[in-house]
């Protein structure tokens, strides 16, 4: 048809993805204590089931001979998570609204902000969302003690930070899929089982071999596998491993999400 | 080959939906300065048109130029260059009134300190300064539309493109919009507009096209159109109802041409108080008679065999 006469803009590198970051800064204004509110999620399981619980549970082998406390082995499973759901829930909830009823992106486009920069510029946006939550998190670590060294803090807010960004990009190539606001119960019924059986409570060696070969190419234990490795100060080259799937995670959604924008906003 | 002092220079552009041809191959020129109007009816092609001037929807094919540059080459440079008021509101209804031209002012790469100035002197410009703080749910249909005119302007765009600038406005909002816009037009700013209304594009264009079924069907400023496509007045007839259907050729030979509306029939003719005299000397009781001028409403139904607005 018109596919030989049809032209397409050349792909542009997103340099005015900040702006779209200024206009969610701008928005939240109104609006800091749903920002407040996702930051305690995480606390309150860390106490609740990281102390309380840990408890009942003794020191949790974690591989090569180690052994951790159980507040020890959970927290930066919740630190990780904490970051998924930062990014997710900002880039599946809050972008679909912009993209479906605000029609926040009919008119950025209209100016010489791009698709691409809105795209990128969301995303950039969930991971410093994200990365707020984790800050946070990792400095309560750090005082009630469950990081081996303050560099593995450091390092594991960076890895947070890699988190969100691989599952922001995730999040928002999922939501240029879909349709009405019912569709995001399948994202809930999906992370569910990612928070709790990534080796987030328990280590992977409980499954079968098998079961575990699966889990070990899920996103969250990936992110989880890389956030304890730092914390408790098990560096292994694995922890490579981790970094490369979520870097190559994050390229690929990006890369669908600027797609699908463009298919849906430059008709 | 064209006019290099164009704005905008369109030659065989055409825009498909799958099997849906939106803009059938149409040429246009427009010029700096000018006021330019695409008149036409609902699904003529009139927002494709301006979306693929807006360069946010890709030309299928014919040559599109604006500022001399391709839109699916220089997008962003284009899109620096332009304001573009949109059909239906995209306000930013997360943010106030103020802030939703600050925001915009940083999409155009400008400094906060020049939006805040600008966005302040828009403000001012569209009388919505006492506003500025509430949030845009608040405001009133006019008020939303004066602020996205007052957003498209906040690059100090060489050309404006509006689409329906005034569709759902009540009369007075209308007026506001309208004196705006002739501001801008007399400060040198070049305005594309869509309208569906024939006095809007009466009172705005300096020249328009008249667009139906994706194609254009006539061109030329307001004036002349009239002056080609119908006569000087219009003597328009209301008969009762069930008359109206019983006068097949009882009019005949008193106008140059009739047009048999379901609630009205318009004769068209060069002096309507001579054709009134005529219609009543055949014995034919209308219930209303009415002389006017006529108007671009008059060229589209002669072109199309329709009305603007249905």
């Amino acid at each position: 048809m018109s596919v030989l006469t049809r032209r397409t803009a050349p792909v542009r590198v997103p340099t005015r993805s900040f702006h779209m970051v200024e206009r969610n800064v701008m928005a939240y204004r109104h609006n800091w204590i749903v920002i407040l509110s996702g930051f305690f999620e995480p606390v309150l399981y860390l106490l609740g089931i990281g102390f309380g619980l840990g408890s009942l549970v003794p020191a949790v082998s974690t591989g090569g001979g180690h052994t951790v406390s159980y507040a020890m082995f959970v927290a930066p499973a919740l630190m990780a998570t904490s970051a998924m759901n930062g990014a997710v829930y900002e880039s599946t909830s809050n972008f679909f609204y912009k993209l479906r009823y605000a029609k926040t992106f009919e008119a950025v486009i209209q100016t010489p902000v791009g698709v691409e920069d809105a795209a990128m510029g969301e995303v950039i946006w969930a991971v410093i969302r994200g990365c707020l939550y984790s800050i946070g998190f990792v400095m309560i670590m750090q005082a009630l003690g469950l990081i081996a060294s303050p560099w593995g803090g450091v390092l594991s807010v960076l890895a947070a930070l890699l988190i969100g960004f691989a599952f922001a990009a995730l999040g928002t190539a999922i939501t240029t899929f879909m349709r009405q606001w019912q569709d995001h119960e399948i994202v809930t019924l999906g992370l569910q089982p990612l928070f709790l059986f990534s080796a987030t409570f328990f280590p992977i060696t409980v499954y079968p071999p098998i079961l575990q070969a699966f889990v070990a190419v899920t996103p969250l234990y990936r992110s989880i596998h890389l956030i304890r490795g730092l914390t408790t100060g098990q560096i292994d080259v694995g922890l490579l491993v981790d970094v490369l799937y979520l870097v190559l995670l994050g390229l690929v959604g990006v890369a669908v999400a600027s797609v699908r924008l463009r298919r849906r906003l430059l008709k | 080959m064209s006019d290099p002092h164009s704005l905008i220079l369109a030659r065989q552009l055409t825009k498909r939906f799958g099997d849906l041809t939106a803009v059938d191959g149409i040429d246009f020129e427009v010029a700096k300065g000018e006021a330019f109007g695409f008149l036409g009816p609902n699904g003529a092609g009139k927002t494709s048109t301006m979306r693929m001037i807006g360069g946010v929807s890709p030309v299928t094919s014919g040559l599109l130029t604006i500022f001399g540059l391709d839109p699916a080459r220089h997008g962003p440079t284009i899109r620096a260059r332009l304001g573009v008021v949109p059909q239906a509101d995209t306000l930013d209804l997360e943010l106030t009134v103020r802030e939703n031209l600050m925001i915009y002012s940083r999409y155009f790469d400008l400094s906060w300190r020049e939006g805040a100035r600008r966005a302040d002197e828009l403000l001012e410009f569209v009388q919505l300064k006492e506003r500025s703080r509430d949030k845009v749910d608040e405001l009133s249909g006019g008020m939303k539309r004066r602020l996205t005119i007052a957003r498209a302007l906040i690059n100090s765009p060489e050309l404006l493109l509006l689409d329906e600038p005034t569709t759902g406005l009540d009369p007075q909002a209308r007026h506001l919009v309208w004196d705006r816009l002739y501001r801008l037009k007399q400060r040198g700013v070049t305005l594309v507009l869509t309208t569906h209304y024939m006095d809007e594009a009466e009172q705005l264009c300096d020249r328009l096209v008249v667009l139906d079924k994706a194609r254009i069907a006539a061109e030329g400023s307001p004036r002349e159109l009239i002056d080609r496509y119908s006569t000087r007045e219009v003597l328009e007839l209301r008969f009762p109802i069930d008359e109206q259907p019983s006068l097949d050729g009882k009019l005949n030979d008193i106008a140059e041409r009739i047009e048999v509306l379901p609630d009205r029939v318009l004769l068209y003719t060069s002096d309507g108080d001579e054709a009134i005299a005529a219609v009543r000397k055949r014995g034919l009781q209308p219930e209303t008679a009415l002389v006017r001028r006529s108007t671009l409403e008059d060229v589209f139904l002669r072109l199309t065999g329709r009305s603007l607005v249905d």
